[in-house]
Formats: C-alpha cells, sequence, structure tokens
C-alpha cells in the first residue's frame, strides 16, 4: 500500500529515469533530475530541524515551486501554496493562520515579499537548491520511517464566512485515494500528458501534479499569460501533445468564448475534465463539435472531501436549457442526501450533499470551531466514529439516478472557478469608515458579484482601492451600487431577495 | 469610445483607462477581465472579436481597442 505520495514519483523514477516528468515553456525535468532536486531541497529543509511542521510557498505555477513542494514532503513536512500575486494582506492573513515554519520563495520574488510578516523564516528556493544535488540519504530514510498516511500532505486557503479565510489540512492518505480512483475510473496511462491550468494553491492542481507522478505520466504547465491572451494556449497544447486536461470551468469558457478551436484543434486530447461551476451549456457545445471524439467528464466537489467525490461522463446530447449532473460518487467515496433533521431525503427530493469515506480532509487548520460545524458525525447512526463531510451543496438524484447540483445553503457562491463567502467581501467593506452598511448579492446570469453599499456619496473607486489591497481580484465586486437605503426584510435583515429583483431592474435601467 | 469607456469603468472602476497602454503587459487585465470584456465588446458594438484578435498589441490601451473594434466594425 502506497503511504507516501513520494512512492509515486520513485516509482516512476525507478521505471522511467529519462522520461520527462514536468515541462514548462523552456525549461523540464526527467524523473531522475525530479527527485534529484527534491531530495537535495529536502535534505537542505531536514537540516533546519522543523519536522512535521507546515511550509509556506510563495507560488507560481513552474517547476521550481513544484520541486519546493515534493522537497518539503521529503523533509517530513507539509505544504502550503501561496498565490504570489495575492495581496499583501492577504498573504499576511494566511501566514497569521498557519504560523509556517519557514516560508520558500524565489530571488527574483524577493520584492514582492517587502511587508510580509516573515519573521525570520524566510528562506529562498535557490538557498535549497542552486543547481548542485546534495543529498542526505539517511536523514530522508529517517523521516520516512516516521511517515503515516493519516500525515498532512498540504494545506489550501478557502473562503471563510468569518471574514478569515480557512486552511483545509489534506493527507497523502486521501490524495492516494483520489489518484487511485482517478486513474481507474478514467482509465489513464502511462503516456498521459497532463495539460496544467489551475494555480497550485487551488486543488484542481493536485489532480494533474498527483495523476501524473501516479500514472508514470508527463505534466505540461501552461503559463498564465496564455489564458490572459490565448492565441497561443491552443497551439501549446498541439505541440505538447496534451492528452488531457482537467480544468476550471472558467477556462473552458476562455477558449470558448475566443472560438480558440475554430484554428486549432488539438487533436491528441482524448479526456477533458472540468469543474469549479456549472458549465455553460453553450461551452459544452462549442468543445464538443470541435472534439467530438474526446471523453467529457463533469467533476464535482469541495476541497475539503481532497477534489472531487463525483464524476459525470457527458454520455448523452444535451440541450440548451438541461443541466450536467454531476453524476455518481467516486468508489470508496459515498454520498448522503441529508434533510434538516440529518435523516435521508426520499428519491428524488433535495438534500444536503453529505460526503463519506477516506477522502475526507483532516479538517480547517487551527480552526477547531469551523471544523466541528463541518465535520461531524454520520447523523444516521452513533455506534461508532464515522465522520461525514458536510458540504452545504443542496442536490437531488434525477429520474436516472444521476446526482444533480440544486444551489447553496447559504451565502457562498462560485465565481470565475472560486468559492467564495459573500460575508468575506462584506466584512472589510463595513470596516470603511465612509461606509454604512453593505450587502453583497450575486448575479448568476451576468456572473457578477454586486455590491450595494449606503453611504454619504459614492465612492465605487475608493472601495474597489481598500479591497484590492485585502482580498484576491477574484473577490471584488465587478458592480457597484451606492443606495440611499439598502431595503430591509421583515427580521430586519438586509433583503437579499429584493436586491437580487432590482438588480435585473437595475440592468434594465443602464 | 464613449460607449468602449463606459463598458471599461463599470468592469474595472479603478484603472486609468484614459492613460494607461500597458493593460495586457503589466497585467492590469486578466483572463475573467478580457472574457468579460470581449463579450460586452461584441454585444455592445455588434462585432466579433475573434482569436486572431486576442493579442496585447489590440488591448493594450483603450485606444487600441477602440481602433481594433473600429476595424472590425469595417468588416461587418
Amino acid at each position: 500500500m502506497i503511504n507516501n505520495v513520494l512512492e509515486y514519483l520513485e516509482e516512476a523514477c525507478q521505471k522511467y529515469p529519462a522520461k520527462t516528468a514536468f515541462i514548462e515553456p523552456g525549461k523540464s525535468y526527467t524523473y531522475e533530475q525530479a527527485v534529484e532536486i527534491a531530495k537535495t531541497i529536502g535534505s537542505n529543509i531536514a537540516q533546519k530541524k522543523v519536522y512535521g511542521k507546515p511550509i509556506a510557498v510563495i507560488a507560481d505555477r513552474d517547476l521550481i515551486s513544484l520541486m519546493g513542494f515534493f522537497g518539503i514532503v521529503y523533509a517530513g513536512n507539509f505544504y502550503v501554496p501561496i498565490d504570489k500575486a495575492l495581496p499583501l494582506e492577504r498573504k499576511n492573513t494566511i501566514l497569521r493562520v498557519m504560523d509556517p515554519a519557514l516560508v520558500l520563495y524565489q530571488e527574483k520574488d524577493a520584492k514582492s515579499m517587502e511587508g510580509m510578516d516573515l519573521q525570520e523564516r524566510h528562506c529562498t528556493m535557490e538557498s535549497l537548491y542552486h543547481g548542485q544535488v546534495s543529498i542526505d540519504e539517511e536523514a530522508l530514510a529517517k523521516v520516512r520511517e516516521q511517515h503515516l498516511s493519516t500525515m498532512p500532505l498540504y494545506i489550501m486557503f478557502t473562503s471563510g464566512s468569518t471574514g478569515v479565510p480557512k486552511g483545509v489540512v489534506v493527507s497523502h492518505g486521501s490524495v492516494v485515494d483520489l489518484v487511485e480512483q482517478f486513474a481507474v475510473t478514467f482509465a489513464f496511462k502511462e503516456d498521459e500528458i497532463f495539460a496544467n491550468q489551475a494555480p497550485f494553491d487551488f486543488d484542481v492542481s493536485v489532480k494533474d501534479i498527483y495523476s501524473t507522478i501516479k500514472n508514470k505520466a508527463t505534466m505540461c504547465i501552461i503559463p498564465k499569460s496564455m489564458f490572459i491572451m490565448p492565441k497561443k494556449l491552443l497551439s501549446y497544447l498541439d505541440e505538447n501533445k496534451a492528452t488531457t486536461i482537467i480544468w476550471a470551468a472558467s477556462a473552458m469558457s476562455v477558449v470558448a468564448t475566443f472560438k480558440g478551436l475554430d484554428k486549432v484543434k488539438p487533436e491528441s486530447l482524448r479526456n477533458i475534465m472540468f469543474s469549479g461551476e456549472v458549465l455553460p451549456m453553450k461551452v459544452l457545445h462549442y468543445w464538443q463539435k470541435n472534439l467530438p471524439d474526446a471523453n467529457y467528464v463533469n467533476l464535482y466537489g469541495p476541497t475539503e472531501i481532497t477534489c472531487n467525490c463525483t464524476y459525470y461522463k457527458v454520455d448523452r446530447p444535451f440541450g440548451m436549457e438541461e443541466v450536467l449532473p454531476i453524476g455518481k460518487a467516486f468508489p470508496n467515496t459515498q454520498i448522503l442526501l441529508l434533510n434538516e433533521e440529518g435523516k435521508e431525503v426520499a428519491e428524488g427530493e433535495t438534500g444536503e450533499i453529505c460526503v463519506r469515506g477516506c477522502s475526507l480532509a483532516l479538517g480547517y487548520y487551527n480552526n477547531d470551531e469551523a471544523t466541528k460545524k463541518a465535520f461531524c458525525q454520520n447523523p444516521l447512526h452513533n455506534s461508532y466514529i464515522d465522520r461525514i463531510y458536510r458540504t452545504g451543496d443542496m442536490g437531488y438524484y434525477n429520474e436516472r439516478h444521476e446526482l444533480v447540483f440544486a444551489a447553496r445553503k447559504d451565502h457562498q457562491i462560485k465565481h470565475m472557478g472560486h468559492r467564495i463567502e459573500l460575508a468575506e467581501i462584506e466584512i472589510p467593506v463595513n470596516a470603511l469608515d465612509f461606509i454604512d452598511k453593505c450587502c453583497c448579492v450575486y448575479d448568476e446570469q451576468a456572473e457578477k458579484i454586486v455590491l450595494f453599499y449606503e453611504a454619504a456619496k459614492e465612492c465605487n473607486v475608493e472601495i474597489i482601492e481598500k479591497l484590492q489591497v485585502k482580498l484576491p481580484k477574484y473577490m471584488c465586486p465587478n458592480r457597484m451600487i451606492h443606495m440611499e437605503k439598502i431595503p430591509m426584510n421583515s427580521h430586519e435583515k438586509m433583503d437579499r431577495v429584493k436586491l437580487k429583483k432590482m438588480l435585473s431592474e437595475v440592468y434594465h435601467e443602464s | 469610445m464613449e460607449e468602449l469607456m463606459k463598458i471599461l469603468k463599470e468592469l474595472r472602476p479603478e484603472v486609468d483607462f484614459e492613460n494607461e497602454d500597458k493593460l495586457i503587459d503589466n497585467g492590469i487585465l486578466d483572463s475573467f477581465d478580457l472574457v468579460a470584456l470581449v463579450g460586452e465588446i461584441n454585444d455592445t458594438f455588434d462585432v466579433e472579436v475573434e482569436f486572431e484578435d486576442m493579442e496585447p498589441e489590440n488591448f493594450n490601451s483603450a485606444k487600441a481597442m477602440y481602433a481594433m473594434i473600429q476595424r472590425l466594425e469595417d468588416e461587418v
């Protein structure tokens, strides 16, 4: 049994040392090189005597960040990717929550580290590996002996409704479970070339990274700039002979919006998988029309159950008005649909999607309260410890017994592939001294976060400028509406329903 | 141009679209901005911004975008 993800890397290295494991534009590593570099980084971290503690990586989607992750695991630590593009305050909030033993960054990013709450615990990637292999096999072996599959592998941060992001702690065992099920369910082969789109601080990328090493395959990193100006994107996929893409639905939409496949069709693509939010039907149709022979798979699941818990292989044509199901649970995973009383709903009825199985995360880092709320005892019995994760998503089974996502229970939204608690936007806006009151709603149709606010005068620019230093860009409102008075409902709460209704009227005016 | 400015201001009220000429090169606009922007341009000006038009030089400034839109309008 695999109890450490590094065994995948080492097995691949043993069988195909000279095979290309990871590619970024202009640079690639073979399996042998990857193991050597990761072991060198791991040996150098091991010297710092911080065993078992979290280590932050100011990450970019590049090979060196990836080697940093593996190196951290070799040292017996777990990694926390922090996107280097996040605003400073956000980075510091994450550092405060996790209190890492080390913060790794690349020399070229030294400038962006200014103002970060580092407290002497930072070190550059270059100081851990500067082109020279130097491995302390003995130290690494000692680490491995102590390893348990229940130990954390990484922490990924996700939006929290109290205004502070939550760090989801995921174990080696859960990731092993994930990639084993993926490999069987989708029949991945050794010649697979995974074209990575998702940022490394986003758990969609976990599927690329660990499916690659599990299947002794190759991962090819697509630079972010190609999604901004996608002219080169499709030819890059084609040149690299990408076979599998596991992308955020929003990235699929980028290609469809710009009609990228009209000009270049990467015929090597055989698995096209997407998650993060509901894929618009016209986007699916566009891809299917251009690449009719590929397998299309809708994946569903929150970070807390390790990437995905259900999948739906698109096996029939869908009309524009139809909804793509999220399908059925992966093997070794169970879905329960529970009602308010914690009982299973009847067939066809809507209930909260709850997940059971060893894919469940270890909870939220240093946040017992939030952990207890979301990860709880299976309410169907109390005979032994049996954790379930309450997703907060509502779902039902259609007449074909396929699971369908219906709605959210709370004020969490999905926007541009990201999970966002609307309260996390409202809290910093309310904290501004020129704001009296505010309320965020999501306009699903226009895919916009709309902020209604009460203030002495209109101050859209001031709000957005203040927010940008606190929140990631995808959390900043796309539309701001100044109001004399925000409507209240009968419970003296801000009336979100009325505000949403007003939205369509506002659109009408403009 | 006025219509375009209105779209841009709505999209990113804090950006100085009058003067900024490295919107793409400096990473001011990201892929989501561009998806939204191209959708708005297509609808408002009744043009079709195509894959071939997705180059930094067409989007680095409001002026460049407007020039592209005019070119596309002429093609229709």
